[in-house]
C-alpha cells in the first residue's frame, strides 16, 4: 500500500533524514520510534508532502493504485491524494484544528473536499457519524463546540474523525496520545485501531513509547540521528534487538528493571541536535560497545522491512 | 532582518536631515523671496520652492525635526503613562483592572480632534499642544496592549514559579513581565509613530498643530493644496516624505520585535 | 510535614451567555491527608482531575475555597503572600511544563538564582554554580537560554531552581510527562538521587500510576477532585479498591503486557 525507498529530507547541506525505506501493506500496522528529534516526524511530513518549503525531500514514496511517484509531485496531485488516500493525525491537535470553526463544520470540510457536489446536509450528516464513530462525548452539543472548548483528549478524537473522513488508504498518527492522559490514551488507541481495521487502511504509528508500539503495531522500525537503525516484527525486536540503541531504549523504559542502585536504565548523553551526529555509526557516541571500526557507516544487514545497522549486533552475529 | 534594514534606513534618513537641519540648510526655509516663487527643480533648488519662494528641500530638513519631535514626545507619554496603567491593571486588584478600562473607553471614546481643539483654543494652538492631544489620544492603545500581554504573561508557568520562589508582585511585574510584553510594546511604539506623525501632519494641516513659520510637513502639503493641478510636485513630495516615515517606522518596529527575542536569534537547534 | 484537611476549590467559568448563570467547576473537593517528613508521596490521576489545583494549594500559590493547609504546624493557606516566606525557603516546586516555566528572556543563570534573590539569601553565585553540578549541567550552562536546551535539559533547569534555596520539601508536577523514555529515565534517576542526598520529602504528581510506583512509597488518587484512595503504592499498585485505581492500573501499556498478548482493547475500562 504504501512503498518508501530511501527517503531523504535535507535542509540546504544537512541531511536531517538519510535512507529510509520500509513498506507498509493495507490491513497492517507499522510503528516508528526514537527519541525526540530522531527525524520521526520530518518522515511523517515528508511522505505526506507537507515539508516546510527550506526543506527538501529525495527518494521515493509511492502509494498503491497512484501512478505518480509522490518525491517532488505536483502539490496539485498532493493536495487531491492528501485527506483521500493519506490521512495524518498530528501530534499537537490545537495547533492543527481551525480555532474559529465549529468542529463539525471541520469535519464536513474534510469529507466535502473530496466528495464535491455531495448535498450539504448528507455531508453534515456523515461528520456527526463520523464523530460519533470517535465517541465524541455529548455529540450533540460537543459537535458545535470550538477547538478551544475541548479537552485535548476530545480534540485528537476530532482529528481522528477528519483523518477517517475520507476512508482514507494509508494513515499515519504522529504521537497522537503524547499530550494525553493514560486513560484518554487508551480509549484513542482503541479508536484508531478500530478506526484502521474497519476500513483495511495502512497504518503508521509514531510514537516514542515502546509499550504503545508493542500494544499497537505489528511491526516496528527504530529510528535514530535520522536513520533507521533496526526494523523487525514488534515481538522480535522488542524483546531481542539486535542494535544498542533499541537495547538501550527497551531498557530506559522498563520502570520495573533497576541497577543495584535502584536507578534506571538510561541511555548515557542526550540526542545531538540536527547535524551534530557523528559520521559512521550515528549512535556511537552514545554507544558502550563503540569502537573503531564504528567510526564506519555499518551496512544494512537483512532485508529493508527486517535487519539492523551495527558492526556488533547485540547478542552476536547470527 | 530585511524589515529591520529597511526600516532602520529609512528612519535615519529622516534622523540624520532632521539632525542636519540644525547645523546647515540649503537655504533658510522661512525666507520669503517673491522673485524665487514656484521654480522648479533645478541645481539651486533640488525639490524646487513653494509660492513664497521658500525652498522646499530646506523646509522638508526641518520639517522632519518638527515630525520626529511631535512623534517622540506623544509616544512617549503615551508609553510611560499607560504602560504602568496596563501592568498595574493586568496584576492589580479586579476593581482596578475594571477601572482602567472604563478610563480608556472614555478615552478612546473622545476624539483626539476634539481635545486638539481645546487645547489649542486654551493655550493656542501650537506643536506643543499637538504633541499632548496625540499622547494622550495614544495611552489608551498602550495600555490596552500591555494589559492584554501582561495578562497572558502572568498565567505562564514561570510566573507562577516567580511566585513560589518568593517573589513579591511588583519584582514579578517588572522582571518578568515587563521584559516579556517590551516586545509587543516597543512594535506598538513603532506603529503610534507612524500614526503621530500622520496625526501632527493632518492637525498642522487644519491649522491646529505647529504654526507659521516653522515648517511642517502637514502644514506644507495644506499650503499647497490649492496648486495640486499646477505644482503637484508641492503636495507629492512632503506626502511621500509622510507616507516613507509611517512606513519606516513600521518596518522598524517587526525588524525589532524579532531582533529582541531570544528565541528567534540563530542559535542552534539545542531544544526545540 | 504537610496536612491537607479536607480542602475544596472551585473554579468559577466565565458565563457562556450574557446573562446566564457562572457555573461553577469543583476542582478540589474535601481532600485530606498528611505527608511525613521524608516520605515520597504520590499523587495520580487523570487529566482534570485536580492534581495541578492541589500543588498550587499545597505551595501557598492559592488558597482554597474552604479547609486547610499546615506546613509544619503553621497555615499555609489564607494567608497572605508575604507572610510565607517560611515556606517559600523550605519547600519548592517543580512544574509541569519545563519550557513553559523558565522565563524564555532570562539566562539560566538568573532563573536558578531567583529564588535566592528574592530570599536574599547570600552566595549566588556559588550557589548556582552547585546545583548546576548537582543536575548534571555543566557550568557553561548558566550564560545561555532556556530554548537552547532539549526538554530533559530543561527540566533538569528547573530542578536546579528547586534545590537552589536548600529546601526540605519538593512538589514535583507531572516533571517526566511531557519528556520521553530515556529521558523520563535519566530526569528520575536524578530526581532520586537528589531526593536522597538532600534527604528531602517529596511529593510527587502523574498521571501514570507505573512511574508513581518507580518514585514513590505512598500514593493518593484523585477523581474528579476526590480523593478516592490512598495508602502505600504497591499495595495500592497491586490490589486497588477503587474501580477508578483499578481502571488507572490497567489502562497503562506496559512492553510484558503488550507481548503478552494484551491489546488496546483490553486497556479500557
Ligand atoms: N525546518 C527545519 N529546519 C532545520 N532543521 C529541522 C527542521 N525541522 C526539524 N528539524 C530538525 O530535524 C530533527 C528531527 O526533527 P523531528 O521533528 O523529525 O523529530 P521527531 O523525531 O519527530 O521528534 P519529537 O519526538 O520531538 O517530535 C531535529 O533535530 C530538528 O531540530
Ligand atoms: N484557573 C482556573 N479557572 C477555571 N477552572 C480551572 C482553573 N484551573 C483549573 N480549572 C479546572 O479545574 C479542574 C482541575 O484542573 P487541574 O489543572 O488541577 O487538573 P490536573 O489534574 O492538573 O490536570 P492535568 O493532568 O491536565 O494537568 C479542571 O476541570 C480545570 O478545567
Ligand atoms: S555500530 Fe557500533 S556504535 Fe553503532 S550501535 Fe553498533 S556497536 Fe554501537
Ligand atoms: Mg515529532
Ligand atoms: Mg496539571
Amino acid at each position: 500500500m504504501l512503498a518508501v525507498d530511501r527517503l531523504g529530507v535535507r535542509a540546504g547541506e544537512l541531511d536531517l533524514v538519510t535512507e529510509v525505506s520500509f513498506t507498509v501493506s493495507a490491513g497492517e500496522r507499522v510503528g516508528l520510534i526514537g527519541e525526540s528529534g530522531s527525524g520521526k516526524s520530518l518522515t511523517a511530513t515528508a511522505l505526506l508532502g507537507l515539508l516546510p518549503e527550506e526543506l527538501t525531500a529525495s527518494g521515493s514514496v509511492r502509494v498503491a493504485g497512484v501512478e505518480h511517484e509522490l518525491v517532488g509531485a505536483p502539490e496539485r496531485l498532493l493536495t487531491k491524494l492528501r485527506g483521500s488516500r493519506l490521512a495524518m493525525v498530528f501530534q499537537e491537535p490545537m495547533t492543527a484544528l481551525n480555532p474559529a470553526m465549529r468542529v463539525i463544520d471541520q469535519v464536513a470540510e474534510a469529507r466535502e473536499v473530496h466528495h464535491p457536489g455531495r448535498d450539504r446536509v448528507l455531508v453534515e450528516a456523515d461528520a456527526l457519524r463520523l464523530l460519533e464513530q470517535v465517541r465524541l462525548p455529548e455529540v450533540a452539543t460537543l459537535a458545535r463546540a470550538y477547538p478551544h472548548q475541548l479537552s485535548g483528549g476530545q480534540r485528537q478524537r476530532v482529528l481522528l474523525a477528519m483523518a477517517l473522513a475520507n476512508d482514507p488508504d494509508v494513515l499515519v498518527c504522529d504521537e497522537p496520545t503524547t499530550a494525553l492522559d493514560v486513560t484518554v490514551q487508551a480509549q484513542l488507541l482503541e479508536l484508531i485501531l478500530a478506526g484502521v481495521a474497519e476500513r483495511g487502511a495502512a497504518l503508521l504509528f509514531i510514537t516514542h513509547d515502546l509499550a504503545v508500539v508493542a500494544t499497537v503495531c505489528e511491526r516496528v522500525l527504530v529510528m535514530y540521528g535520522g536513520r533507521v537503525v533496526e526494523a523487525g516484527p514488534v515481538r522480535e525486536v522488542l524483546t531481542e534487538p539486535r542494535h544498542h540503541y533499541t537495547r538501550g531504549l527497551l531498557d530506559a523504559s522498563d520502570l520495573e528493571s533497576t541497577d543495584e542502585h535502584g536507578r534506571l536504565h538510561a541511555i548515557p548523553g542526550t540526542v545531538p541536535a540536527a547535524g551534530e551526529f557523528p559520521s559512521g555509526c550515528v549512535f556511537r557516541t552514545r554507544c558502550g560497545r563503540a569502537d573503531e571500526q564504528c567510526a564506519d557507516l555499518p551496512p544494512w544487514t537483512g532485508v529493508p522491512d527486517h535487519g539492523h545497522a551495527c558492526w556488533h549486533p547485540v547478542g552476536g552475529d547470527s | 532582518m530585511r524589515s529591520l534594514v529597511l526600516g532602520g534606513a529609512l528612519v535615519g534618513l529622516i534622523v540624520l536631515a532632521a539632525l542636519l537641519s540644525f547645523l546647515w540648510t540649503p537655504y533658510d526655509p522661512t525666507l520669503v523671496d517673491a522673485a524665487l516663487r514656484l521654480r522648479g527643480v533645478d541645481w539651486a533648488h533640488w525639490l524646487g520652492t513653494d509660492r513664497f519662494g521658500r525652498d522646499v528641500a530646506s523646509q522638508l530638513m526641518v520639517g522632519a525635526r518638527t515630525t520626529l519631535y511631535v512623534g517622540l514626545v506623544a509616544v512617549g507619554v503615551a508609553a510611560l503613562v499607560g504602560t504602568p496603567l496596563g501592568l498595574l491593571a493586568a496584576s492589580g486588584p479586579r476593581w482596578l483592572g475594571e477601572l482602567v478600562a472604563r478610563v480608556n473607553d472614555l478615552v478612546l471614546a473622545f476624539p483626539a480632534l476634539l481635545l486638539a481643539i481645546m487645547l489649542g483654543a486654551g493655550f493656542g494652538a501650537s506643536t506643543g499642544t499637538a504633541m499632548i492631544a496625540i499622547g494622550v489620544a495614544t495611552v489608551p492603545s498602550f495600555a490596552r496592549v500591555a494589559r492584554a500581554a501582561a495578562m497572558q504573561v502572568l498565567t505562564t508557568e514561570y510566573v507562577l514559579a516567580a511566585r513560589s520562589a518568593g517573589r513579591r508582585p511588583l519584582a514579578i511585574s517588572v522582571r518578568h513581565v515587563l521584559p516579556n510584553v517590551a516586545g509587543l510594546l516597543i512594535v506598538q511604539s513603532s506603529v503610534s509613530f507612524g500614526i503621530a506623525v500622520l496625526a501632527e501632519a493632518a492637525l498642522s494641516f487644519l491649522g491646529l498643530g505647529t504654526q507659521p513659520p516653522t515648517p511642517s510637513w502637514g502644514r506644507m502639503l495644506q499650503e499647497s493644496q490649492e496648486l495640486l493641478a499646477v505644482q503637484p510636485r508641492l503636495v507629492v513630495v512632503p506626502g511621500v516624505a509622510i507616507a516613507l516615515a509611517v512606513l519606516g517606522f513600521s518596518l522598524l518596529g517587526d525588524g525589532l520585535r524579532d531582533r529582541l527575542d531570544p528565541r528567534l536569534k540563530g542559535v542552534g537547534d539545542a531544544g526545540r | 510535614m504537610i496536612v491537607a484537611e479536607e480542602l475544596s476549590r472551585s473554579y468559577r467559568r466565565p458565563r457562556s451567555t450574557p446573562f446566564g448563570p457562572r457555573p461553577q467547576v469543583r476542582a478540589l473537593h474535601e481532600v485530606s491527608f498528611e505527608v511525613v517528613a521524608g516520605q515520597r508521596f504520590g499523587v495520580v490521576g487523570e487529566s482534570g482531575s485536580g492534581k495541578s489545583t492541589l500543588v498550587r494549594l499545597l505551595a501557598g500559590l492559592d488558597s482554597p475555597s474552604s479547609g486547610a493547609v499546615r506546613f509544619d504546624g503553621q497555615l499555609v493557606s489564607g494567608r497572605r503572600q508575604r507572610d510565607l516566606d517560611f515556606l517559600r525557603s523550605r519547600l519548592q516546586v517543580v512544574f509541569q511544563d519545563p519550557m513553559g516555566s523558565l522565563d524564555p528572556r532570562m539566562r539560566v543563570a538568573d532563573i536558578i538564582a531567583e529564588p535566592l534573590v528574592a530570599q536574599r539569601i547570600p552566595g549566588r553565585a556559588e550557589r548556582v554554580a552547585e546545583v548546576l553540578a548537582a543536575v548534571g549541567l555543566p557550568a557553561s550552562a548558566a550564560d545561555r537560554y532556556p530554548h537552547q536546551f532539549s526538554g530533559g535539559q530543561r527540566q533538569r533547569i528547573c530542578l536546579a531552581r528547586a534545590l537552589a534555596p536548600r529546601p526540605q520539601v519538593l512538589i514535583a508536577d507531572e516533571p517526566v510527562s511531557a519528556l520521553d523514555v530515556s529521558v523520563r529515565a535519566q530526569v528520575l534517576n536524578l530526581l532520586s538521587d537528589l531526593v536522597d542526598r538532600y534527604s528531602l520529602t517529596l511529593v510527587f504528581v502523574s498521571h501514570d500510576l507505573s512511574v508513581v510506583r518507580h518514585v514513590c512509597d505512598t500514593v493518593a488518587v484523585l477523581k474528579s477532585g476526590q480523593l478516592v484512595e490512598l495508602g502505600a503504592v504497591e499495595q495500592v499498585y497491586r490490589r486497588p479498591r477503587h474501580p477508578y485505581t483499578r481502571q488507572l492500573v490497567r489502562a497503562v501499556p506496559t512492553l510484558r503486557g503488550a507481548l503478552a498478548g494484551i491489546t488496546a482493547a483490553d486497556l479500557t475500562p
